[in-house]
C-alpha cells in the first residue's frame, strides 16, 4: 500500500510539474463539445443525447490519458527500477489506476462545466450529486481497464493503436450503464438519482475487472 | 505423429457425418416456420455457429490461464488456434445473423436484438488479438501478453451479455426469438444435430490446424538441428506462436 | 423458384435466396479448407522427403545422436545455435 502511494505521489509530481496529460485531456474534451456542436448541428441537447456525449468525451478524453500512463515508465527505466525493488508488484497497478482515476476525475470537474456552459440545454443543478456518483463509479471502470490496457500496449510496436482499439471494445458495458443511467439525469424533468440497474452494473463491472486486473497484472511486469 | 493427430481420422468421418445428417435434416426433415418460412432455416447455422463460437473464445481463454500458469508453449498455441479459429466462425456467425436480421427485419442490422450487439462487441474485442500479437515481437512476450488478454477477453463474455441485455430493457420486445421451449420437437432434433455439428467442426479444424503447425515446427527444427541453421528458411511474418 | 413470385410483397422472400446461399458457401469453405489443409500436408511431406534425402546424402553422423534425441524429446524449443553441424560440416 505504501508503495503505491509512492509511486502515485511520483506520477502526480510528474504530472504537476510537466502538465502533459492533463491540460490535453481537458482541451480535448473541450473541443469535441465544440465539434459535436457542429456535427449535430444543435445548440443545445437534453436528454439520453446529451448523456451520450458527455460519456463518448470522456471516455475518449480518458483514452488520450491512458495512451501516457506508462510512456515515461517505458522510455526512463522505471519498469526496471520498480521491478528490482523487493514491493509487491500490484502496487503499480494501484498506483497507476489511481492516477488514472485522479485524471480522469480533474478532467471531469473541468469537462461537466464546459458541457453545461456550451451544449447543455436543461440545468444541471439537480441531478449534480446522482451524475457525480455515476461517473465516479464509469471512471473507476475506465482507471482500471485503461491501466491494463495501457500496461498491454506499452511493450508493443503500435502502441498508440493498440490501447484504443482493445480498451473501447472492454469499456462498452461500463459506456452504456453510464450513458444510459446519465440520460434521465440530464432531460428537462430531471431525476435526482440514476436508476440502481446501472449503478449495480457499473459496481459490478468494476469489482469483476479489478480483481482480474489484480490477478493477471504481475504477468505483463516479467522482463 | 503429434499428439493432436491422435483419433483425428475417427472425428473426421463423424464430423462430416453429423454435417451431412445435419443438411439433410435442416432441408429435408425440419417444418417450416410458420411466420417465416424458408428463412428461419437460417436459425439452424447462426445458432450453433454463434454458440460455438462463443465457447471457443472462452476456452481460448481457459488455454491462455493454463499458458499462464506452466508457461508452457503448447497451451499457448492451442489458445491461439481455438481463438483464431473462433474469430472465423464468428464472422460467419455474423453474417448469417445479419441475414437473419433483414428476413426478420428489412434492413441488415438491429440493434435492438441483445444477444446480436453482444456478440458483435465480443468479436470487435477478439479481433485484436492478432494486431496484438502482431505488434510484439518478442516471441515470449508476445505468448504471454497475447495470454492475459485473452483471459481478460473471456471473462468479459458474460460481463458483456449481461450488460448489454439489462440495457435493452422493457422497451423493445426480442426480436429474433429463441425460445428453446416453444420450438417444436422436429425443429429441436435438427437444431441438437446442427449445434453437435459445428461444434465437432471446430474441435476437428482446430486439431488438424494444431498437428500441422506443430509437425511444420517439428521438421523445422529437424532441419535446423541437422543441416544447420542457414538450411532453414526464414518463417514469412506471422502473428502465430512458433 | 415461382414460389418466390407469389409470396407477399414483404422482404421476406427477396431473403430466402440470402439463406440458401448462406447454406452453399458454408460447405463451400469448408471445402475450400480441406482442399488448403490437403495442400499443407503436401507441403511438408515434400519437405520431410527432402530432409530425408539430403540427410542420408551426408552419411550417418554419430554426433548428431544426441541432437535428435533432444529433438525428439521436444526440448528444443527454440533456435538455439548448435555448435555441432558446422563441426560435422567441416569434418564431412
Amino acid at each position: 500500500m505504501r508503495t503505491a502511494l509512492i509511486v502515485l505521489r511520483k506520477d502526480i509530481l510528474l504530472e504537476l510539474r510537466t502538465f502533459e496529460t492533463l491540460p490535453a485531456m481537458i482541451l480535448f474534451a473541450v473541443s469535441t463539445f465544440v465539434v459535436f456542436h457542429f456535427a449535430l448541428n444543435r445548440s443545445s441537447i437534453g436528454g439520453q443525447l446529451a448523456a451520450g456525449v458527455l460519456t463518448a468525451t470522456v471516455l475518449f478524453a480518458g483514452l488520450l490519458g491512458v495512451n501516457r500512463l506508462f510512456v515515461a515508465d517505458r522510455e526512463q527505466g522505471g519498469f526496471d527500477a520498480f521491478m528490482l525493488a523487493p514491493v509487491d508488484r500490484s502496487a503499480l497497478l494501484l498506483a497507476k489506476a489511481s492516477a488514472l482515476f485522479i485524471f480522469l476525475a480533474v478532467l471531469e470537474v473541468v469537462a461537466l462545466p464546459a458541457f453545461a456552459l456550451l451544449l447543455l440545454g436543461p440545468s444541471l443543478g439537480p441531478a449534480l450529486g446522482g451524475l457525480i456518483v455515476l461517473l465516479a463509479l464509469a471512471d473507476v471502470a475506465v482507471a482500471v481497464i485503461g491501466t491494463l490496457v495501457s500496461a498491454i500496449a506499452v511493450h508493443t510496436r503500435a502502441r498508440d493503436l493498440i490501447a484504443p482499439i482493445i480498451a473501447l471494445p472492454l469499456l462498452i458495458p461500463a459506456l452504456i450503464a453510464t450513458a444510459e443511467g446519465a440520460g434521465p439525469l440530464l432531460s428537462a424533468h430531471a431525476h435526482r438519482f440514476p436508476e440502481g440497474r446501472w449503478l449495480a452494473i457499473l459496481a459490478l463491472y468494476d469489482l469483476v475487472f479489478a480483481l482480474l486486473a489484480h490477478a493477471v497484472f504481475d504477468f505483463l511486469l516479467e522482463d | 505423429m503429434t499428439p493432436y493427430s491422435r483419433g483425428l481420422r475417427g472425428l473426421t468421418t463423424a464430423t462430416a457425418a453429423t454435417l451431412a445428417a445435419g443438411l439433410a435434416l435442416v432441408f429435408f426433415y425440419a417444418p417450416l416456420d410458420a411466420d417465416q418460412g424458408f428463412i428461419q432455416k437460417i436459425f439452424y447455422v447462426h445458432v450453433p455457429l454463434a454458440i460455438v463460437s462463443l465457447c471457443g473464445f472462452v476456452l481460448g481463454g481457459l488455454f491462455a490461464a493454463g499458458h499462464l500458469r506452466t508457461r508452457d508453449p503448447k497451451w499457448d498455441m492451442r489458445s491461439y488456434v481455438a481463438i483464431h479459429m473462433s474469430l472465423i466462425f464468428a464472422v460467419g456467425g455474423l453474417i448469417t445473423g445479419s441475414i437473419w436480421a433483414r428476413a426478420s427485419w428489412g434492413h441488415w442490422w438491429e440493434w435492438s436484438d441483445p444477444t446480436l450487439v453482444s456478440y458483435l462487441i465480443v468479436f470487435l474485442l477478439f479481433a485484436t488479438y492478432q494486431p496484438l500479437r502482431f505488434s510484439i515481437e518478442d516471441p515470449e512476450r508476445q505468448a504471454r501478453y497475447a495470454s492475459v488478454f485473452a483471459v481478460v477477453g473471456a471473462a468479459f463474455v458474460p460481463m458483456n451479455f449481461i450488460a448489454v441485455r439489462l440495457s435493452q430493457g422493457f422497451v423493445h420486445p426480442r426480436v429474433l426469438t429463441l425460445s428453446g421451449g416453444r420450438l417444436p420437437g422436429a425443429m429441436q432434433l435438427t437444431f441438437a444435430v446442427s449445434l453437435i455439428a459445428i461444434a465437432l467442426l471446430f474441435t476437428t479444424l482446430w486439431k488438424y490446424e494444431l498437428t500441422a503447425k506443430s509437425t511444420r515446427m517439428q521438421v523445422r527444427r529437424l532441419r535446423r538441428v541437422a543441416l544447420g541453421d542457414d538450411a532453414v528458411r526464414p518463417l514469412g511474418r506471422s502473428a502465430a506462436p512458433s | 423458384m415461382t414460389v418466390w413470385a407469389t409470396a407477399p410483397a414483404l422482404p421476406l422472400h427477396s431473403a430466402g435466396k440470402y439463406v440458401a446461399a448462406a447454406y452453399i458457401v458454408f460447405v463451400v469453405l469448408i471445402l475450400v479448407y480441406v482442399a488448403i489443409m490437403a495442400i499443407r500436408l503436401r507441403r511438408t511431406e515434400q519437405d520431410l522427403a527432402e530432409l530425408q534425402a539430403e540427410v542420408a546424402a551426408r552419411g550417418p553422423d554419430p554426433g548428431a545422436e544426441e541432437n535428435h534425441d533432444e529433438v525428439a524429446s521436444g526440448r528444443l524449443a527454440r533456435a538455439r545455435p548448435v555448435a555441432t553441424p558446422d563441426a560435422e560440416r567441416g569434418r564431412a
